[in-house]
């Protein structure tokens, strides 16, 4: 960091670096972009690429998996929103629920946390952010293990043991076969692993911001931490909040393993069946592929959907055109 | 200005307060780590007693004998899925970072025809949820033929374009005038690659290695959908298995000690990264 930091002190006027590149022929240059870019530009074609297309075309298909796919039109998308009764009745609302409580729920109370911890000494701030990191790296096998553990239904459960000891409850509770609990068990445990990538660049956005514009905030007047936050802090950053943002959309809709995982796929009355959950259910369980795969379709679409209004949101919006010079100022004064 | 401070150097009163607010919710988020630790190295009867213990008493390594005794009983041992496990994710976090860091120059610093349109259907994918095209994917590893083969597990976890992401803004942080001085001195574009760009941006590396590292260790559905024949599975799908099949007395305490196994490689390799982490995520803001 030290040299980089040196040097973009001084950078190249542009004019000179113009005149350089123009001495490269256009035709020579793709050569060598492609060259550098080609080998992932295939594996992300055949295996991000290609599937989502035909996960397009498989979605006006009706395919078993075994003979030819045949096409119908626009029925599977029909289907979805006239004829499926689970995905109206139990897998739209809960997937809309859990998005918005571990989505929205978790993008705040990630920037919260994110902003105490900026407010603490480093040795501190580390070992909180690693405590509060660690649940986003426990998945699969850690994760079933111990969340089945503590919701475990007899009196040997550990949250059963602890409410049993406080008075709360007289009898075990069945968390993970009653209905009423599911959800909500899948959505604390979503909470608890939210805390991810997108939390720690919150941290860092929040580390990078511009230590004298604190000075001069305080000298103009602003006297509480609050407005600290939201005057100075939030849009000096902006692109991390962004960044954050859609790491927590993706998280919200792709994170369908908890329930599968706990309770088997699909769980108990379908009452913390999410979208995710359904297309595995349909595509590899029902082996109705075709059916899966317009599922997919709209997954797919309301994530871009939901990212979308989130770029509305917070887009950098840049009346002057400085945003390059400014964080390059920033990194200097760093 | 007593304790208002971003990234405070000394310790404050004001600072208490912070710690005590946000010190529930720490432990709380913290708490289940402590017990996948504890739970592991719990004997029999702590495992099974009533009421349940959190802590663990008399710690024994009973667990991880009984684990590994149980798979030289099955057909495939143990050793076989680790085997497997080591190779996948050290080629898959190789090839990663290797054609992560390459396309990260060009999409940062080659001019090129078409960049502008590759970073943009790469950063769209950012939002790209790969249980969705699980089925075309599997269609499309059929048609490669490369079901039950160990690429199978490696090539689709490759691409990762979060990863590209990331270490493509850290790139853009390498001043252009240091290149412009290196090409003037007669590099070529492989030169620049290894010797000015890949130095500069470890922080980046490290955390694309993280990433990708955390994706393969913990997959299970390479193994459970691209693979039929059980021995080219990975560590990940059997101690899955393993925790579901055995509901019993003594998969109990074999479940808790896989759990161990499965979460302390992402710890470790995250405390040992931490820092580079985060001076990697100073740059991770989409503009």
């Amino acid at each position: 960091m030290e040299t980089q930091v040196n040097t973009a002190a001084a950078p190249v006027p542009d004019r000179i670096r113009k005149k350089k590149k123009n001495k490269i022929s256009r035709r020579e240059n793709n050569w060598r972009g492609w060259l550098f870019i080609g080998p992932y530009a295939l594996i992300f074609s055949i295996f991000i690429l290609v599937p989502v297309v035909l996960a397009v075309i498989l979605s006006f298909t009706n395919f078993n998996a075994i003979e030819f796919p045949e096409f119908v039109g626009f029925l599977n998308y029909i289907t979805i929103l006239t004829n499926d009764a689970e995905f109206m009745k139990y897998v739209l609302p809960n997937t809309i629920i859990y998005a918005v409580v571990v989505g929205i729920g978790g993008y705040i109370l990630s920037f919260i946390l994110a902003w105490a911890l900026c407010n603490l000494t480093k040795p501190v701030r580390t070992v909180f952010a690693l405590i509060l990191y660690s649940p986003s790296m426990t998945t699969g096998v850690a994760m079933t293990v111990l969340w089945k553990v503590i919701f475990s239904g007899d009196q040997a459960g550990l949250l059963n043991s602890w409410l049993m000891e406080l008075g709360v409850i007289t009898e075990p509770v069945l968390w993970l076969t009653d209905t009423r609990y599911l959800l909500p068990i899948v959505i604390i445990i979503g909470l608890w692993s939210s805390m991810g990538i997108g939390f720690l660049s919150m941290i860092a956005g929040i580390l990078n911001t511009d230590a004298t514009l604190y000075e001069a905030a305080s000298i103009d007047g602003i006297t509480n931490r609050f407005q600290e936050m939201v005057y100075i802090t939030i849009p000096q950053m902006k692109p991390q909040m962004l960044f954050a943002a859609v790491m927590a959309i993706v998280g919200a809709f792709q994170n369908g393993m908890i329930s599968s995982m706990l309770v088997g796929n699909p769980s108990p009355g379908y009452a913390s069946q999410l979208l995710v959950n359904h297309i595995e259910d349909y595509g590899f369980l029902r082996y109705e592929m075709g059916y899966a795969a317009a599922i997919s379709v709209v997954l797919l679409l309301i994530v871009q959907l939901f990212s979308k209004g989130a770029n509305a949101l917070l887009t950098e919006k840049d009346p002057y055109g400085k945003a390059k010079v400014t964080k390059k100022e920033r990194s200097v004064i760093r | 200005m007593k304790g208002r401070k971003i990234n405070p150097k000394r310790f404050e009163i004001g600072q208490l307060k912070i710690i005590l607010l946000i010190l529930p919710l720490v432990i709380f988020m913290g708490m289940p780590i402590i017990f996948i630790i504890n739970h592991a190295f719990k004997p029999m009867e702590e495992l099974f007693a009533f009421p349940p213990t959190f802590f663990v008493k008399n710690p024994t390594l009973e667990n991880f004998s009984k684990l590994i005794k149980f798979s030289d009983s099955s057909g495939i041992p143990l050793s076989r899925y680790l085997f497997n496990s080591l190779v996948v994710t050290v080629v898959t976090v190789g090839l990663a970072l290797l054609l992560t860091t390459m396309s990260a120059f060009a999409l940062a610093k080659i001019k090129f025809k078409g960049r502008n349109m590759l970073a943009k259907i790469n950063q769209v994918a950012i939002m790209f949820v790969s249980t969705a095209v699980l089925i075309p994917r599997y269609l499309v590893i059929c048609k490669l033929g490369l079901i039950d083969n160990l690429l199978a597990h490696i090539l689709p976890l490759v691409a990762m374009p979060v990863a590209l992401f990331l270490v493509k803004q850290f790139v853009e942080q390498v001043p252009d005038s240091l290149l412009e001085a290196a090409y003037m001195d007669g590099a070529t574009d492989l030169d620049i690659y290894l010797k000015v760009i890949m130095p500069m941006i470890r922080p980046a590396v490290a955390t694309a290695a993280i990433l990708v590292f955390q994706q393969v260790w913990t997959n299970m559905e390479t193994s459970s959908y691209f693979f039929s024949d059980d021995s080219m599975k990975t560590l990940t799908f059997y101690m899955n298995t393993l925790v579901n099949a055995n509901n019993t007395i003594a998969g109990q305490g074999m479940a808790a000690a896989a759990s161990l196994i499965m979460f302390v490689p992402n710890l470790v390799l995250f405390i040992i990264l931490q820092n580079k982490v985060m001076n990697t995520m100073a740059n991770s803001g989409i503009k």
